[in-house]
């Protein structure tokens, strides 16, 4: 139990996705301008990285690993398809932004039209593909160490464009340089708040 | 168009300038923000990872824009993911196995050109309705426009970051203070959120340059 709360707090500070690897900037500098409609992706992205990296786990683990195959039939035990696994993950990821679209529209129709378009541009948020491939590169032992760092990593990125939508909001009143306003400043708070978020870098779990 | 035009047109030729700077990717239309920070640290990644989105973005305009007819508007996305993807594998495969060393610097960034908006965004914006010739210069325009600024970032945080360019040494030995002399490298600029201050040190240059581009 102790390791999967450490690694979900880790996934959430010492690694998180904006801060640490950039992931899902694209997104994060173009819905950041209102908080509501930051903390709508923001729910959407945790829910949608808490299935599709568990998914990709059992993908990895029965399918596409050198060797996954065996529990089909022993002949395949040198079979190695991992070449074949970003298509495999994207696919994953694309059905099931699709399923969420559905649910959500279905259930919440509120949220479904605040989301706008953003819904289905979850499926191109390199934070979603991204939680895959490290999942790949990190070789968790069992799947439920593969959630935790799936659902640590949504909320990472949830507070990421929640505090920066925040500012945002505060920064229109402010006299910034005009060659600055709007993108140039918000490159520059993204890194500032990089900067401190750093500060939990040296925090061993 | 006609298809007499030259290859060179002006109007091509334009397809090809624009995107490196009034209608740059990363400084003007935010697209492809997040590979372009991780791999900045150094120069031969930031080359290596710009070559890569080049080739990719350009033959993937390609093929769209030769399919562009024949693609059902509903799953237009699924079919640019998978010829996206499809393309991204052959790279990848190419760099384990030339630059194998520089391949696993760039670790996961390779997989995430598929997520690339840069990829998705010309796809969309260019290809989607145009011929693919011009698709294809436009690929290539915006992957350079792309590149050029990997390649400023870079150059930056490897020169102040650790000294060197391209791997090799360029700030002399004895200035450093562990030879006596006065300068130390500045560890920060390795740091990620250095390469984000960088690029909006850049959009800041580039604005007070190009007046129109300014927002509000």
């Amino acid at each position: 139990m102790e390791n999967y709360i450490n690694l979900f707090v880790k996934s959430i500070f010492v690694d998180n996705m904006v801060f640490a690897y950039f992931l899902g900037m694209c997104s994060f500098l173009a819905v950041s301008k209102s908080v509501k409609t930051a903390t709508g992706l923001g729910l959407a992205v945790i829910f949608v990285l808490g299935i599709t990296v568990p998914v990709d786990y059992l993908l990895q683990n029965y399918v596409l690993k050198e060797g996954a195959l065996t529990w089909l039939s022993k002949d395949f035990a040198s079979v190695d398809l991992s070449f074949l696994s970003f298509i495999m993950f994207i696919a994953v990821i694309a059905s099931m932004v699709q399923l969420v679209e559905m649910v959500v529209e279905k259930y919440a129709p509120a949220l479904y039209t605040n989301l706008g378009i953003f819904l289905p541009l979850i499926a191109v948020n390199c934070a979603i593909l991204g939680g895959s491939l490290f999942m790949q590169q990190r070789e968790f032992v069992n799947i439920g160490e593969a959630t935790s760092y799936g659902l640590g990593s949504g909320v990472g990125w949830f507070l990421a464009i929640v505090a920066i939508a925040a500012i945002r909001e505060k920064i229109q009143y402010s006299n910034v340089p005009a060659p600055l306003r709007g993108l140039g400043i918000t490159f520059i708070i993204t890194g500032l708040m990089g900067i401190a978020f750093m500060g939990f870098m040296g925090i061993k779990f | 168009m006609s298809d007499k035009e030259p290859l060179f047109s002006k109007k091509n030729l334009s397809l090809l300038t624009d995107p490196l700077n009034s209608k740059n990717p990363i400084t003007v239309q935010v697209l492809g923000i997040c590979s372009a920070l991780a791999v900045t640290a150094q120069l031969k990644p930031a080359v290596v990872m710009s070559l890569a989105v080049m080739v990719v973005t350009a033959f993937s305009n390609f093929t769209i824009s030769l399919l562009r007819n024949g693609i059902p508007n509903r799953i237009r996305i699924i079919v640019q993911l998978v010829v996206i993807a499809a393309l991204v594998i052959v790279v990848d495969q190419l760099l384990k196995a030339y630059v194998y060393d520089v391949s696993k610097q760039l670790s996961v960034f390779v997989g995430l050109i598929i997520t690339n908006c840069i990829i998705m965004g010309r796809l969309e914006a260019f290809a989607l309705g145009n011929k693919p010739i011009p698709a294809f210069l436009d690929g290539i325009g915006n992957g350079a426009g792309y590149g050029l600024i990997l390649v400023i970032v870079a150059f930056f945080r490897e020169l102040l970051g650790s000294g060197t360019i391209w791997g090799y040494h360029v700030i002399p030995a004895s200035w450093y203070i562990d030879n006596g002399g006065w300068y130390s490298n500045n560890g920060m600029m390795i740091l990620p959120p250095m390469a984000l201050i960088t690029v909006g040190m850049i959009i800041w240059v580039q604005r007070s340059k190009n007046r129109d581009l300014i927002e509000d």
